[in-house]
C-alpha cells in the first residue's frame, strides 16, 4: 500500500515537470554504469550454466561460445546423478540447512522474546552475551570442537553439522529478533496479559507482528550454511556425510575430464540459494542490515 | 518482588535453549582453545607449557617462518579485499540510490548480489577457467606466479562479495531523510555535490563496520583458498594464510605432521588480533554498542 502510493508519487513528479536534457543523459549513464557491473556480477556464472549444455571438446575449444548443435549435449546432466553421491549430498545440504535454520528460529525467538520481554538486570547481560558472538569466528574453536564430536561419537555425522551451525547463527538470529520484538506495542502485550494469557500464549499473540524478522533470520541463516566448506571438511567428511558443497569440490578434483558433469554439479549446486535469494532479497537485505548494522 | 522472580524464572527458562547450544559450541570451544595452546599433548596426558607453543610458533626456524608469512599475507588479503570493495560497493549503491532509478532498482540490486549466494566452490572453479591462459583473455598464469597468485585469489573474492557492503552502504543511503536531500536542492546543490556533501559524511559510520567485518572475515578466510588449492600453500607459500596454515597445522598434511596443539595456538593467535582491533573498534564508536543495551 505505501509502496504504491510513494511510486505513484515518483511517477506523477518525473512525468509532471519537463526534464532537462541533462537529466535523461544522467539516467542513462546510470543505467549503462549499472548493466556493466550486472554483466560482470553474471556473465561468470553464465559460463558455468552454458557449458553443462556442451561436450567436453565443446567446452574446451571455445568455452565462452554459446552451444551449437554440434556442441549440445546433456550428458553431463544425466551423468551427474550417477558419478559420486551427488543426490545423497544434495539430500545432506537440505537437512542440514533446513534443520539448522529451524533450530536457530526457534531458539533466537524464544531467546529474543524474553531479553525483550522481561526486563531484570540479568537481560541486557545476556543480551550482550549472546550479542558479543557476531564478532566471534567459531571456526578459531575447531580443535576443541573437534575432540567433543569425538568423544560423544558424533564425528561424520549431520548432528555434528547441525549443532555447530546452530550455534554459529544464533548470535545474529537474537540480535535481529530483538530489534523486531521491540518494535511490538506494549499495549498488545498489556492486553493480552490482562486477558489471562500466560507467557507463551503471549508470545504466540505476538508472533505474527515479528514475521518479517523471522524471515530475516531465516535468509541470512541458510547462506553461509550452504556454502559453507570449513566444517563438512572437518566433522563431516565421508561419502555418505558430504553436504553438495564439499562433494562438489572433491568432485571438482576427482572428475577433471568429465567437464560436463562437473558444471552440472555447480549449477545444481548453486540454483537453490539463487532462487531462494531472489524471491527473499527483500528479507535478506533487512537481516543482512539491520542484523550487523545496529 | 514476587514478579521479579518470576520474570527471572522466565528469562531464564526461556533464554536456555539457546544459551546451551551457543555456549557449548561456540563460547565454550573459543576458550577452550585459547587453553589448549598453552598445554602441551602426548601419550595421553596432557602438561602445562606456559607459552612453549607461542614462543616456537613465532621463533622455532622453519615454524615461525611460515607463520610470520601467512599473517603478512593475511594483512595483503584483507588489504585487497577492503580497498578494492569499499569504492565499488560505495559506486554501486550510489547508483542503486540514484533518484533516476524507478522500477529496475529492485532488479539491479538483486542481480548485483547474486554472486554473494554462490559457494567458493563455483566461483574459483569458474574464475580458473576464465583466466586460465589457454583462451588467451589473460596470457599470464596469475594463479602460477607467486607475486599474483594472492592477489588474484582475493579478487575473485571481492568479485564475490562486493555485494554486501555495497548492501550496507545501499541502506545507509536509503535511510537519508528526505527533507534533508529536499533542503540540499533547495540551497542548489547538484546530485554530485549532495552526494559528496550531504550523504557521504551521513553513511561514514558504515565504513568503519564494513572495514571491521571484513578484517574479521578475511582472517578467518579459508575456503576461496582451499577452493583453489587444496590444503596446498599455494606457489612458494604465497598464498598460505592464517586460516589455511591453522588447517596444515592442526591437520597436518604431505611434509608436516598433524599437531591439535600448535594447530590451537595459531587459532588463538587469531582469535587475539580479532579481539583486539574489535574491541579498539568499540572503544572508538562506542556508541554503536549502546544500541544493544536496553
Amino acid at each position: 500500500m505505501t509502496s504504491a502510493t510513494t511510486s505513484r508519487k515518483a511517477r506523477s513528479d518525473g512525468l509532471g515537470l519537463t526534464k532537462p536534457a541533462r537529466a535523461d543523459a544522467g539516467t542513462l549513464v546510470v543505467h549503462v554504469l549499472l548493466i556493466v557491473f550486472v554483466v560482470l556480477a553474471i556473465a561468470p556464472i553464465l559460463v558455468v550454466v552454458m557449458n553443462s549444455f556442451k561436450t567436453t571438446p565443446g567446452i574446451f575449444n571455445g568455452p565462452f561460445a554459446l552451444p551449437t548443435a554440434e556442441t549440445f549435449n546433456l550428458d553431463g546432466w544425466a551423468n551427474v546423478f550417477k558419478r559420486g553421491n551427488f543426490a545423497l549430498n544434495y539430500g545432506n545440504s537440505i537437512i542440514v540447512t533446513v534443520v539448522s535454520t529451524g533450530l536457530t528460529l526457534v531458539l533466537s525467538t524464544f531467546a529474543a522474546f524474553a531479553i525483550t520481554e522481561y526486563k531484570v538486570k540479568l537481560a541486557p547481560v545476556l543480551a550482550g552475551f549472546f550479542i558479543i558472538g557476531i564478532m566471534l569466528p567459531i571456526r578459531l574453536g575447531t580443535v576443541p570442537i573437534l575432540q567433543t564430536m569425538v568423544a560423544w561419537h558424533l564425528v561424520d555425522t549431520l548432528t555434528a553439522l547441525i549443532l555447530v551451525y546452530t550455534a554459529m547463527s544464533l548470535p545474529l538470529a537474537i540480535a535481529l529478533m530483538a530489534t523486531y520484538f521491540r518494535r511490538v506495542p506494549t499495549e498488545l502485550k498489556e492486553a493480552a496479559k490482562i486477558d489471562g494469557a500466560g507467557e507463551l500464549r503471549t508470545l504466540s499473540i505476538v508472533l505474527p507482528l515479528v514475521r518479517p524478522g523471522l524471515a530475516a533470520v531465516a535468509s541470512v541463516t541458510m547462506l553461509p550454511i550452504w556454502n559453507d566448506l570449513w566444517f563438512p571438511l572437518i566433522l563431516a567428511p565421508s561419502k555418505e556425510n558430504q553436504t553438495v558443497t564439499l562433494g562438489v569440490q572433491q568432485f571438482v578434483g576427482q572428475f577433471q575430464s568429465d567437464y560436463p558433469a562437473l558444471l552440472a554439479a555447480l549449477t545444481l549446486g548453486a540454483l537453490p540459494l539463487i532462487i531462494l535469494f531472489t524471491v527473499f532479497s527483500r528479507n535478506f537485505i533487512q537481516g543482512l542490515s539491520q542484523g550487523y548494522g545496529k | 518482588m514476587k514478579s521479579t522472580g518470576r520474570a527471572y524464572r522466565n528469562l531464564i527458562l526461556f533464554s536456555a535453549p539457546a544459551f546451551v547450544v551457543y555456549a557449548g559450541f561456540l563460547v565454550i570451544p573459543l576458550i577452550a582453545s585459547v587453553v589448549l595452546s598453552f598445554f602441551r599433548s602426548g601419550e595421553g596426558v596432557s602438561t602445562f607449557a606456559g607459552l612453549d607453543n607461542y614462543v616456537y610458533l613465532f621463533t622455532n626456524g622453519s615454524t615461525s617462518e611460515r607463520f610470520w608469512n601467512a599473517l603478512i599475507n593475511n594483512f595483503e588479503f584483507f588489504g585487497v579485499h577492503l580497498l578494492v570493495e569499499l569504492p565499488i560497493g560505495l559506486l554501486m549503491a550510489a547508483l542503486l540510490t540514484s533518484s533516476t532509478l524507478r522500477r529496475s532498482r529492485g532488479v539491479y540490486r538483486t542481480l548485483l548480489f547474486i554472486p554473494a549466494t554462490l559457494s567458493v566452490v563455483i566461483v574459483g572453479f569458474v574464475w580458473r577457467l576464465i583466466i586460465n591462459p589457454l583462451w588467451g583473455i589473460v596470457q599470464f598464469p596469475l594463479l602460477g606466479d607467486e607475486n599474483t597468485a594472492l592477489p588474484t585469489i582475493a579478487l575473485m573474492s571481492v568479485w564475490e562479495y562486493v555485494g554486501i557492503p555495497m548492501i550496507f552502504l545501499y541502506t545507509a543511503l536509503i535511510a537519508i531523510p528526505d527533507d534533508i536531500l529536499e533542503a540540499a536542492k533547495l540551497d542548489g546543490s547538484n546530485a554530485w555535490s549532495t552526494f559528496w556533501r550531504v550523504k557521504f559524511p551521513l553513511i561514514a559510520p558504515q565504513f568503519g563496520l564494513i572495514a571491521i567485518l571484513t578484517y574479521i572475515w578475511t582472517f578467518n578466510g579459508f575456503d576461496i583458498i582451499y577452493a583453489l588449492n587444496g590444503s596446498a600453500p599455494g606457489p612458494d607459500y604465497s598464498t598460505d594464510i592464517l586460516g589455511t596454515l591453522f588447517y596444515r597445522t592442526f591437520f597436518g598434511s604431505s611434509g608436516q605432521v598433524a599437531n591439535p596443539d600448535l594447530g590451537a595456538t595459531v587459532a588463538s593467535v587469531v582469535f587475539f588480533l580479532i579481539l583486539i582491533v574489535t574491541a579498539l573498534y568499540f572503544f572508538v564508536v562506542q556508541r554503536r554498542l549502546k544500541n544493544y543495551e536496553l
